[in-house]
């Protein structure tokens, strides 16, 4: 079987540094892998050069069989690849609908003149946040006016309107409180139900145990090692994360 | 299980006394129009027997002097609202008004439509290089738009006083001075002009792509960007605008006095910011309204032309209007003190 996506022999040097060495893995659908690690693992540059943002200095990306390497992150994500980004990308001073459809905003004509379709919008973001599990509480509310949970929902509610079939994630929780970590990771579970798969980054082990059907550890810009959760504990996972050696 | 998590889902509530004290506050603006109207009113009924506010020649002058500011306020907003700031407006009125007031010169006293027509265009021409090159800096080159738009405010001046020779271009023509002074159903025309292009750039800024683009870009640049905007595009096209509603102020300058002056918005220019801030906007973008700046812009013009009416020594209008813009600005904060941190 053709993994979702396939991460083979990844490289990256800057300069002289090499950031990442040897990473591959692979992504099924609604499979959930964790990226783990400390600072300067190369987990962030692993996940760039899925995204399209750097190119590999060798190895490849592969999309249901099809080479993503190459292309340009515009590319990538209409090949439905989505990244959340930890600063979220939304816009605060505007409601769900317009975040949803940001870039892509619908427009109706009035004799002629087009205007923007507010109402459509908002009752698709309402649709596509309660097939998500979150209740909007005020449609044509800013977004800043929502929790940080709620947030993170629209973020993942526009890549999924929007057809991704991988969401990237980069430390979801790190900015958050305790209940909309929870929020957070319960929106995960309701994306691997729909078939969706996640590389999801974080050094937060509750969370990656929580999250994770595979967790891939990195240690100075290779793979240490991985395991199932199940088949592991968080002393070996921090171990295989401080370099394995010690 | 999940459910649950899910439905315990936090909102931030407000109480209703919150949220009443907070609707005062959006519309304070018009509270405050309202208020100094009364205010000048009553004194008139005291002081001179006569009705300040029932006058149709009362209201005409502020209504002409709100549309000056509205003029150069109007393209401002938008260009506030996406967090940058164009100071270049009150000499790109300048060149704007000089340009068309020295075409219509050279044709002579005979210039027909077609010449005041040209005329027009060209004052709008050089009105949107400077806004041309406001956008090419600020987009482009990085340069802040405060400092790249200080500079074009420098070079746009020089312009406007070179090619007027350093002096006012008095013209005498009836066509202009008809459109200057005219007036549609009694409405003069340059309210009218101001009110249509009030409209106009509503209708951008609420209802159009362009208009959620500038809100958006206010708010976070990099959300813009990854939602595949042309955040260069989108700056060039908002400073081209902010320059041809303040060229447009020009050309009503030219037509209103039959002449043509390099420093014709300069005088104006604080007073359009300030309409700006007292309509809602921040200085840190991703908010204000046109209506707000409509509001804000007959403030100032009812106590621009209250203060002179009553006889006070007209210098007290530079005290009241910025003891109103520091008013909007503490509005403005305690709306979100009483809204609540939100962190």
């Amino acid at each position: 079987m053709t993994p979702l996506l396939k991460i083979d022999g990844l490289k990256k040097t800057f300069g002289g540094n090499e950031a990442v060495r040897d990473v591959s893995f692979e992504v099924n659908p609604g499979e959930c892998v964790v990226l783990a690690g400390d600072n300067g693992a190369g987990k962030s540059t692993v996940i760039k050069m899925v995204s399209g943002v750097y190119q590999p200095t060798d190895g490849k990306v592969y999309k249901n069989g099809t080479l993503l390497t190459g292309k340009s992150p515009e590319a990538v994500r209409s090949a439905g690849i989505e990244t959340i980004y930890q600063d979220l990308a939304l816009a605060d001073n505007l409601d769900p609908g317009l975040n949803l459809y940001l870039g892509r905003e619908v427009t109706r004509r009035v004799f002629g003149i087009p205007f923007l379709d507010r109402k459509k919008m908002r009752e698709d973001a309402v649709e596509v946040m309660r097939n998500l599990g979150i209740v909007v509480p005020d449609p044509a509310a800013p977004v800043r006016d929502m929790s940080g949970g709620q947030r993170q929902a629209i973020a993942i509610a526009r890549a999924i309107h929007w057809q991704a079939e991988i969401v990237i994630m980069d430390e979801p929780t790190a900015a958050l409180g305790v209940p909309e970590q929870r929020e957070v990771m319960a929106l995960i579970e309701r994306l691997k139900s729909k078939g969706v798969g996640i590389i999801l980054i974080s050094h937060n082990l509750p969370d990656i145990f929580a999250a994770a059907d595979r967790i891939i550890v990195l240690a100075r810009g290779m793979v240490a090692g991985e395991r199932r959760p199940t088949e592991t504990n968080d002393e070996e996972i921090v171990r295989m994360m401080m370099g394995a050696t010690l | 299980m999940i459910t649950d998590m899910m439905n315990e889902v936090k909102t931030k509530k407000h109480s209703r006394g919150a949220s009443f004290a907070r609707s005062l506050l959006d519309a304070w603006s018009w509270l405050f129009l309202i208020l100094i109207l009364g205010f000048f009113e009553i004194y008139a009924q005291t002081q001179t027997g006569s009705t300040f506010l029932f006058r149709i020649h009362n209201l005409q002058s502020i209504s002409i002097a709100a549309s000056q500011i509205l003029l150069l306020g109007l393209g401002l907003t938008l260009v506030i609202v996406a967090a940058q700031i164009d100071l270049s407006i009150a000499f790109s009125t300048g060149l704007a008004a000089v340009v068309m007031a020295l075409i219509i010169r050279a044709a002579g006293v005979d210039a027909g439509w077609m010449i005041v027509g040209l005329a027009i265009l060209a004052g709008l021409g050089a009105a949107a290089a400077v806004g041309l090159v406001n956008g090419w800096l600020v987009a482009y080159l990085n340069v802040p738009s405060f400092i790249g738009t200080l500079g074009t405010y420098g070079i746009a001046r020089g312009a406007a006083l070179i090619v007027a020779g350093g002096a006012t271009v008095s013209i005498r023509n009836d066509h202009t001075r008809a459109l200057g002074n005219g007036d549609i159903l009694g409405i003069p025309i340059p309210l009218v002009v101001a009110g249509v292009l009030a409209l106009g750039c509503h209708y951008l800024l609420k209802h159009t792509r362009f208009g959620v683009h500038t809100y958006a870009l206010g708010a976070n640049r990099a959300a813009v960007e990854r939602a595949g905007v042309d955040v260069k595009k989108l700056l060039i096209k908002l400073f081209v605008l902010s320059a041809i509603t303040a060229g447009i102020g020009g050309l009503i300058y030219t037509s209103r006095f039959s002449a043509g002056a390099a420093n014709a918005g300069e005088p104006i220019l604080l007073y359009a910011v300030a309409a700006v801030f007292i309509g809602g906007a921040s200085l840190t973008g991703g908010q204000g309204t046109i209506s707000g700046t409509v509001i804000g812009a007959f403030i100032i013009a009812v106590i621009q032309f209250g203060l002179v009416y009553s006889g006070l020594p007209p210098y007290w209008q530079f005290v009241a209007v910025g003891l109103v813009i520091i008013i909007a600005v503490l509005v403005d904060q305690s709306k979100e003190r009483i809204v609540g941190d939100r962190s």
